[in-house]
This record gives C-alpha cells, sequence and structure tokens, in this order.
C-alpha cells in the first residue's frame, strides 16, 4: 500500500515536473508591446527564441501588427492583443498595415548557453 | 453671384474652415472650385450648373469619447444636404465608410447615406478593408464595375471624376500608395481626352504631402499627377485627416473634407493623429461634409488655364 502510494505521488510529481518543465520557457519568456499614440513600444525589442510577444493596442484607431511573410493579425480595436511565439532566430521588421509609418523590430536570438542547464 | 464669382479670398477660407455647421459649398468656375461661402450665403445666391457633394470618414462602429455617436452625427451632416439651394446630382464618399469593415458598419452607412436620395460613388479607405480577406467585402458591395483594388472613372456633365485607391498594399515605413497597375491603369485612362475637360481625382488618403510623419501622403502621387499636369484644370478630393485643408498649385487645386465621425488634429499639433475629444457643443463644428458645383459657362471655360490664386 505504502508503495503503491509513494509510487503514485513520485509519478504524479514526475509528470507535474515534465508539465512545468515544458511550460516553464513559454511562461517565462513573454514580452509585451505596447501600442499607443501610433508608436510600438519599445519599437526595437531583443528576445530569445521561444519567447512569445503580445502587442496590444491602446489607441482609440485600431490597428494591426504585420510581418511580410511572417505574421499578420488581425486588426486589432481599442485594447485588442495579438500574440505570436518567436521560434526562429533572426530580425523581423513588422509595421502596422493601416498606417505604414508606424513601425517595429523584433530580434530573436538563439538560444544557446541555456540548454546547458542540467535536468 | 458677382461676388462668389471672384473666386474664394484668404479670408473667405479662413471663414470656410472655421464655420460652426456642417458643409461648404464649392462651385467649379471655368473649372476652378471655388467657395459659395457657408450654406446660409449660398441659399441667398444658387449656384448655377451642377453639384455633387463629398462626404467622407463616417467611421460606423466608432464609439469612443471623440464621437460615442457616429451614426448621429453621419444623420445630421446629411440633413443639411436638404437644405441646400440645388439638389446635388450625386455623392462621392472618399473612404473610412466603416470603423472596422464590419457588415453591419456598412449596412448603418448605407442606410442612413441612402436618405439622402442620392447616388453615391466610392472609395475605400482602409478602414474599410479590415476584413478577412483585406477588402472582399468592400469590393462585393461598392466594387461593381470598377478595376483592380476599386478605381474607376465615369464622366458627368462634361467633367470627368475619377475614384482612386491608395490604401491597399501600404508598404512598412511609407505613405499611401497607389502602385503600378492603378497608375497605369490612369495613363491609359486619361489618354486622348481634351487638356479643356475638367477633371476630379478622389481618393481616401491625400495625393498631395500633408504631413509625412504621420503618414499623410501618398508615396506614388507625383507620378499620378504627371499624368494630370497637361489638364487646365484639376480638383482633387480627399478625406482620411478629418479636417479641411487646401493647397493650389499649378492648375491643380487640392483639398481635404472633414469627417462626419471625429476630429483630428492639426499636423504635428499633438503627439500623435489619433481623433480630439473636444467639447461636445464644439464638436459639430469640426465635422461635415463639401458640396462641389461645377458652373458651366463657355466663357468661364475659355479662361480654364488661369487658376485662381490663393
Amino acid at each position: 500500500m505504502t508503495m503503491i502510494k509513494a509510487l503514485t505521488r513520485l509519478l504524479v510529481a514526475g509528470v507535474a515536473a515534465a508539465y512545468l518543465h515544458a511550460a516553464a520557457p513559454a511562461s517565462a519568456d513573454e514580452v509585451a508591446v505596447k501600442i499607443g499614440n501610433f508608436t510600438f513600444g519599445p519599437r526595437e525589442l531583443k528576445v530569445k527564441a521561444g519567447t512569445t510577444v503580445t502587442w496590444t493596442n491602446e489607441d482609440d484607431i485600431p490597428h494591426t501588427v504585420v510581418s511580410q511573410n511572417n505574421f499578420r493579425s488581425k486588426v486589432l480595436d481599442t485594447d485588442g492583443k495579438y500574440s505570436f511565439t518567436f521560434t526562429t532566430p533572426g530580425t523581423y521588421k513588422y509595421f502596422c498595415s493601416l498606417h505604414p509609418h508606424m513601425t517595429g523590430t523584433v530580434i530573436v536570438e538563439a538560444t544557446t548557453g541555456s540548454l546547458a542547464s542540467p535536468e | 453671384m458677382t461676388e462668389h464669382d471672384d473666386g474664394m479670398n484668404r479670408r473667405k477660407v479662413l471663414e470656410c474652415m472655421t464655420w460652426a455647421g456642417t458643409g461648404v459649398l464649392w462651385t467649379i468656375t471655368g473649372g476652378v472650385p471655388a467657395s459659395l461661402g457657408i450654406i446660409d450665403e449660398a441659399v441667398a445666391a444658387p449656384a448655377k450648373g451642377f453639384t455633387f457633394l463629398q462626404i467622407s470618414d463616417s467611421h460606423m462602429g466608432f464609439d469612443k469619447p471623440a464621437n460615442p455617436n457616429v451614426k448621429g452625427t453621419l444623420e445630421e451632416a446629411l440633413a443639411r444636404v436638404k437644405t441646400l439651394p440645388v439638389k446635388p446630382s450625386f455623392m462621392i464618399h472618399t473612404g473610412d465608410i466603416s470603423h472596422l469593415s464590419k457588415p453591419s458598419e456598412f449596412d448603418d452607412a448605407d442606410q442612413i447615406i441612402s436618405h439622402a436620395g442620392l447616388n453615391v460613388r466610392y472609395v475605400p479607405g482602409e478602414h474599410d478593408l479590415l476584413d478577412e480577406d483585406q477588402g472582399k467585402l468592400y469590393l462585393d458591395r461598392y466594387g461593381r464595375g470598377t478595376n483592380g483594388a476599386g478605381w474607376y472613372s465615369f464622366d458627368d456633365n462634361g467633367v470627368h471624376f475619377i475614384g482612386l485607391v491608395n490604401v491597399v498594399n501600404l508598404k512598412a515605413g511609407g505613405l499611401g500608395n497607389l502602385g503600378n497597375d492603378q497608375l497605369e491603369w490612369l495613363e491609359e485612362d486619361l489618354n486622348g481626352r481634351s487638356a479643356s475637360q475638367p477633371i476630379v481625382v478622389f481618393a481616401h488618403i491625400p495625393l498631395w504631402s500633408v504631413y509625412p510623419e504621420w503618414g499623410w501622403g501618398t508615396e506614388d502621387s507625383a507620378r499620378a499627377l504627371g499624368y494630370l499636369k497637361r489638364f487646365g484644370s484639376v480638383t482633387v478630393l480627399n478625406g482620411h485627416i478629418h479636417q479641411v485643408m487646401q493647397k493650389v498649385e499649378g492648375n491643380v487645386t487640392f483639398h481635404t473634407a472633414r469627417s462626419t465621425a471625429f476630429p483630428q488634429p492639426a499636423p504635428g499639433t499633438a503627439p500623435s493623429p489619433g481623433p480630439i475629444k473636444v467639447a461636445d457643443d464644439k464638436l459639430r463644428s469640426m465635422l461635415g461634409i463639401a458640396c462641389v458645383t461645377f458652373k458651366q459657362n463657355e466663357q468661364r471655360l475659355a479662361i480654364i488655364d488661369t487658376p485662381i490664386q490663393k
């Protein structure tokens, strides 16, 4: 009985750990970009691969977040949000397709080094 | 009329710009637009020729503090049409009919605008192409018989009207955009036309550089204006900036209309071009429509090459 209990506890702990391990990078690497006064803030962002960036429109006018061939949000009305997870390193230039003078950049760096962390 | 035939002096322009009402009546005398003053003045001296209306930026669906009742102000603006001395021949809408391209927003606009009992010719604003298919909804509704993203031309009372689309395929960091296909079409459309035929061009974003820092201009408008250069009378009517601005350059008169929904700041006077909230009793003085009257007068047409300096 106690043996089974202990095993179960171990199993549950293991599953939980595995789950946490998988979820951790996503929840830890979330970055917010504010859209306000027809500008993206911050305008240039440096993140590690795997980071999810969430844009929130705080203007009274709708905006979009568009990076040619990479991603395209639907129209974001006031308080509208759009998230994109950057998995591939590189420089992502984006803009608002309604107001193209609004531009921004996300620079995604490889996660080298962080892989070294032991299990 | 004599007074009005002198054209629009500086003071009158300013009067028009600050007039607390919904409409400015324009006349095209000898192909050159001039103000007939405010509607009340014009009532006393009706214009001859034909008249058309310009309405812009109705933004159905906008509900922010700058104007929580855009349906109401559109209705009020159109009610003023009935007070005009001459029934307009038709109406042009220079875009941003809707705020978010929702079918219900287009429905509201159509329903209210239909009360004017006029034919309406549309060009889209960037707010009208926000559906999943990036403009299919607009084209299905308003684009019958148009080319490409919705551009077209037609003749009315001897005037050649050209509706252009400068809100598609906008490039990062850029301004409004006509694109090569449309420009080639424009060149062809004007080919062989008499230089004495008055031209009216209308599009959403200004075809002149109003304030590029806020995107208020059109990347490739110079090419379009090049094709129009040989014409004695060219009138360019735009919206987008929600305020009246006018510029005369050679034979070309540029004019932007007010919105019926909410005002936007004068260039550079605010951190962004976003809607400005004004006192409730001031709002209506910053919204409105424009009315263009074409005065057919052979003698005047004879001096079409001489634009009035303002």
